[in-house]
């Protein structure tokens, strides 16, 4: 076990381990933040009238936990893993790559003291002031030396789909990140946007939506990519398909962010041009989703009784359902009805809780018993109830907010045939919405406890194993074809 | 935008759709060098990938799209400085003032545009614009008994006025309560549409001549008007300084309307009746503006929120 072969060298997998770990504790920590406030909604005294405690400053918490916290900890980690396992090639720098993990926890800790504090830049995503937003830029150059340096000392020939996504995700949201939080500071606590009215708005959604666009979507197709395949033991089911859909799906993101901004001081043509390219990107969007789903060609039958494969498949259905709903929705004339209404609320949730969250669950259970030496999770049957407690929640979620959604549009449009005024004050919007709020208040509670069953699990099979440690062949010649993988398990 | 950026634009969209075109095309001929349905010849981890043809109605769906997007950004605005071939906006964007917004408005109508909002200001202009005329033609002490015209009225004041009088018209801090018949303008019909139409600015100027103990002796002379409890002696001193608030609220502070001087003996107070508050008034001064509706509004429909705010306090 610890004597080593000169000729082979060991896969970092205690970074992985640790985000996997990160992963599932900021996890359960930004999803109940979110109820707490979902149950603010319903229940304003919950604020315990205390200021750090409001929704307003709880709300970007809940956003910065699961999107950074959650989600950016779940990439960076299966992102280290696949990048070695698919390069048969360990890590750039071991060094680098802690500084990654031990960066990025901080980041998210100073998230966490200053959201609270009403320290804020006010961008949404992006609320996080200047000394955090440089920690940000330092630990992602790190990130994307760690990454990218794994690629070219990787030992195959080609660079792997999955690898594409990550590498997307990596370089865009450096760019995003920087370009979107120039600001100038006026004191360590604040600082002031560098842009300013319009265009302020279309940098802010220019960033805001490719977060969603490569965050959210590229990065967890590079994690699709890889444990879809893994747990189906079946072959990716079109390369050609992989090829457009990546192009096409990073080259037109970029152009979507104005659908955020329809019917505002934005240009006309900024949110047409905003709106066309929107419409065109559900196709490529689909064709990760039907890439996904039909790599399962041949093993539907395993749905019945593999639940992390229903995890994994699920998420597509939802990714897919989304990625439909999204584009509809940058339709100028359905975006009259649906912005500002909870139907946002919900689209965003269908894509957080249905797709991201689900792929990144699924991928975890599949990973790590791989990470503490073991041949599964403690218990599979609580990965199914795990998965049934998440849908459930995540389909209350949505169709509540759905009904209200649409119902906040038709009653803010509707006016009274009689004299042109509006039927309804806005406040009448509010208490109509009540009852919807308490079910995706009950939705999420679902979700938190399907998150806690996972903790329970994942302590469980932690506890039973031990790290797994394992080797790859250094390469003899650099670019001699794939060598094969002498890995082990010790 | 100058000629360079809407270049700009144009050809970057442009290259962009053509580049998207390319890809799908170039990916629909098998390039690979492996037959269709076939493994690829590389493995990562264990996984490989099979050679398969994209699925045909997700090309022809990609193919729709695509032309749908240049026939929108032949249409509409979208190319940079191309304004689209159906002339559509969705609002004069660059007007700054209500005279440059009424100008364009002109100039598009004119121009054969379609300008989106123009569009449907004029089409609920036409539709509700006849039942308000007829409803300014009717005195407003009528139709502050049509239950119709109130229930027309309240909506009106619910959706323009209730940001600052409260959806119940009875104010806040800085707001006239309007439903207690107490009046800084007047409350006769005319008087309310005068106050709605062209605005009110309330000005209470800061007496920053008296020292803190001056201002202390007027609060209680003034508190005193109104009948309350107040310390005799320190109302008496103020009182010798009241003719300098007298100038607008009257010797007797019962107020004026002419100049929207609250009448200070009637217990009702628009900053607060503490006697901290009321020395704030005095040292500081207060501003209090009413916007003027009636380009806004316009008259027609003034009137008729004039009826509603009037009979509130008829009752």
């Amino acid at each position: 076990m610890s004597q080593t072969n000169p000729l082979q060298i060991e896969y970092n997998l205690k970074v992985v381990r640790q985000f996997a770990i990160a992963t599932v504790i900021w996890g359960i920590i930004g999803m109940a933040v979110g109820v707490l406030i979902a149950a603010q909604l319903i229940w304003p005294e919950l604020n315990f009238e205390t200021p750090w405690l409001t929704y307003s400053r709880l709300r970007p918490l809940h956003t910065n936990a699961v999107i950074f916290a959650f989600g950016t900890s779940a990439l960076m980690g299966t992102s280290f893993y696949v990048v070695q396992k698919t390069c048969k090639t360990a890590l750039f720098s071991n060094k680098l790559a802690s500084f990654v993990f031990w960066g990025w926890q901080a980041v998210i800790l100073a998230a966490v003291i200053t959201l609270p504090l009403g320290l804020t830049s006010s961008k949404e995503y992006a609320e996080l002031e200047w000394p955090i937003d440089i920690l940000i830029a330092l630990v992602w150059v790190a990130y994307i030396i760690v990454f990218f340096g794994t690629l070219v000392k990787r030992t195959t020939s080609h660079i792997y789909v999955a690898n594409w996504f990550y590498g997307g995700f990596i370089v865009t949201i450096a760019v995003l990140h920087i370009v979107n939080s120039m600001a100038v500071p006026v004191s360590f606590t604040k600082s002031y946007s560098l842009y300013a009215g319009a265009t302020d708005a279309m940098v802010q959604w220019w960033y805001g939506h490719n977060a969603v666009g490569f965050l959210l979507t590229a990065g967890f197709l590079g994690m699709m990519y890889y444990f879809v395949p893994k747990q189906a033991e079946r072959p990716v089911y079109s390369y050609r398909l992989s090829v457009v859909h990546f192009w096409a799906l990073i080259s037109l993101y970029i152009w979507a962010g104005p659908h955020h901004l329809h019917y505002t001081a934005l240009p006309d043509w900024t949110q047409s041009l905003g709106m066309v390219m929107s419409v065109i990107l559900f196709v490529p969007s689909w064709g990760g989703m039907i890439n996904g789903i039909m790599t399962l060609s041949g093993a539907w039958h395993k749905l019945k009784t593999d639940p992390i494969l229903r995890f994994l498949i699920v998420s597509l259905s939802f990714y897919g359902m989304s990625t439909f709903e999204g584009p509809m929705m940058s339709i100028k004339s359905v975006n009259a009805l649906s912005h500002y209404t909870d139907w946002t609320v919900g689209h965003v949730h269908s894509g957080a809780l249905g797709w991201v969250a689900m792929i990144t669950i699924g991928s975890m259970y599949y990973l790590i018993p791989r990470l503490w030496n073991q041949t599964q999770m403690h218990n599979v049957r609580w990965i199914n109830i795990h998965f049934w407690l998440h849908t459930i929640g995540v389909v209350l979620y949505i169709v509540a907010l759905w009904i209200s959604g649409v119902m906040q549009g038709l009653m803010w449009r509707a006016v009274n045939a009689t004299d042109g005024t509006l039927t309804y004050s806005f406040v009448e919007s509010v208490v109509a919405s009540y009852p919807f709020w308490f079910i995706r208040f009950v939705g999420g509670l679902f979700i938190v406890a399907g998150m806690v069953l996972m903790a329970v699990n994942v302590y469980r099979t932690i506890r039973a194993g031990k790290p797994t440690v394992e080797y790859v062949n250094a390469p003899v010649a650099t670019n001699s074809p794939a060598p094969s993988a002498a890995t082990q398990s010790a | 935008m100058s000629s360079f950026w809407s270049a700009w634009i144009i050809v970057l969209t442009l290259a962009f759709l053509v580049f998207i075109i390319w890809l799908l095309r170039w990916n629909m001929s098998n390039y690979t060098g492996i037959k269709e349905g076939e493994l690829m010849d590389h493995e990562y981890d264990g996984i490989v990938e099979i050679n398969n043809p994209m699925p045909k109605w997700w090309t022809i769906l990609f193919w729709i799209t695509i032309v749908w997007g240049f026939i929108y950004l032949a249409l509409y605005p979208g190319l940079g400085n191309f304004k689209g071939l159906l002339g559509w906006s969705s609002s004069n964007q660059h007007v700054r003032s209500l005279d440059e917004s009424r100008q364009a408005t002109e100039e598009a109508r004119a121009a054969g545009l379609i300008v989106e909002y123009d569009r449907q200001v004029d089409q609920a202009e036409e539709k509700f614009g006849p039942i308000f005329t007829a409803l300014s033609q009717r005195p407003i002490e009528e139709l502050a008994k049509d239950e119709e015209a109130v229930k027309i009225g309240q909506r009106l004041f619910i959706q323009n006025c209730a940001q600052c009088h409260g959806s119940n018209a009875m104010g806040g801090k800085g707001f006239p309560n309007l439903t207690d018949n107490d009046w800084l303008y007047g409350g006769s019909p005319e008087q309310i549409k005068h106050s709605i139409m062209e605005g009110r600015v309330g000005l209470m100027p800061p007496q920053s001549q008296f020292n803190d103990r001056q201002v202390t002796e007027l609060a209680h002379y003034v508190m005193s008007l109104s009948g309350r409890k107040v310390d005799p002696e320190l109302a008496k001193a103020g009182e010798a300084n009241f003719i300098v608030c007298a100038a607008c609220h009257g010797m007797d502070g019962k107020g004026n309307y002419a100049l929207g001087a609250p009448n200070l003996t009637d217990n009702i107070w628009l900053y607060g009746g503490s006697q901290d508050a009321i020395e704030e008034t005095i040292r500081n001064g207060r501003n209090g503006v009413m916007p003027a509706w009636k380009d806004i509004l316009g008259e027609d429909k003034i009137h008729v929120i004039s009826s509603y705010v009037y009979g509130l306090s008829q009752d």
